[in-house]
């Protein structure tokens, strides 16, 4: 019975390196959104597209994504190809123009296509601070009942679209 | 003579070197406060909350986009008269616990807080047991 005290530290060693281990690989940069579960924040922001203010009554009905992006950020350039094609296929797809100013958005849009369903301006990202945004490109989805319930930050590619796709409900 | 002309180009440059460099440095915004316990409470709390961006950058130190935006926030929120702990809630609500320096103490954060002091009492209880135990041994040796 004594004998067995002795090999406690081996098994709390080894209770430990199994749970490092299995921390290693993970991303450390990964962060939930604080924001999962709970309805989308109080929009009022000017559209691109019409110039109107826009506030969460014209907000789409069913599941769908809103894409934080601007012109200064090199990753949205890489994204935006992906969106296009994500549009094709009739997602809703809300894009915020984030701290970004107009005449370089509509060029952008111009020259690359326009995916969004919308174009909301958040020039001074205020409501990005409200998403909980760090910075672009990042997408949020929202379920059918105008609930966020999953945030991507980076550009969604094929890996990122299959997780989303889960949550489009 | 000619070694004048470059000891003063030389000087010149130096000079040039270390005026940008002090105006690069002084880009960044200036802040103004209405009384000097506002400046003191968004010290205080700008080195309290992490930069969300970053893995381990308080607000104060870091210099992307997000932080300085939420410098401005609670610079905001503190000249409209808001509480500190209204601001340290609304950043939370927005980024998470993650944004904490001081973790909160609830329950998934237990082990954090009070797991050291548990573990030392565990091992101060097994120090004084073997140590009883020996000695009621060797008086059972001298008998």
């Amino acid at each position: 019975m004594r004998k067995v005290i002795f090999f406690i530290p081996l098994v709390v060693f080894i209770a430990l390196g199994i749970v490092f281990y299995l921390q290693l690989g993970k991303n450390p940069e990964y962060m939930p959104s604080a924001l999962v579960g709970k309805p989308v924040p109080k929009i009022h922001l000017v559209s691109l597209d019409t110039d109107q203010v826009v506030t969460n009554m014209g907000l789409p009905k069913g599941p769908y994504l809103i894409n934080f992006w601007g012109t200064w950020c090199p990753t949205c350039a890489i994204e935006h190809p992906y969106l296009m094609r994500l549009e094709k296929q009739g997602v809703p797809i809300i894009g915020i123009d984030y701290k970004d100013d107009k005449a370089s958005a509509e060029q952008w849009l111009r020259n690359k296509g326009n995916p969004y369903k919308m174009v909301l301006l958040d020039e001074l990202g205020n409501f990005g601070v409200n998403m909980g945004v760090t910075g672009a490109p990042e997408t949020v989805v929202i379920n059918s009942k105008g609930i966020i319930v999953y945030r991507h930050q980076g550009a969604v590619d094929d890996v990122a679209w299959k997780t989303i796709q889960g949550y489009m409900q | 003579m000619i070694d004048a002309v470059i000891f003063r180009r030389l000087m010149k440059l130096i000079v040039w070197l270390v005026l940008s460099y002090t105006a690069y440095g002084q880009a960044e915004e200036l802040m103004t406060f209405s009384s000097p316990v506002n400046q003191t409470r968004y010290d205080a709390l700008v080195k309290e909350l992490r930069c969300p961006k970053c893995q381990n950058q308080d607000i104060a130190d870091s210099g992307s986009g997000i932080a300085k935006d939420l410098r401005h926030k609670i610079h905001d929120m503190i000249e409209n008269g808001q509480s500190d702990k209204e601001i340290v809630d609304y950043m939370v609500a927005r980024y998470g616990d993650f944004v904490l320096y001081r973790p909160k103490h609830n329950a998934a954060t237990f082990a954090l807080w009070y797991g050291p002091f548990i573990l030392l009492g565990v091992g101060l209880v097994i120090f004084a047991v073997v140590i009883i135990r020996n000695r009621l041994r060797r008086k059972g040796e001298n008998v």
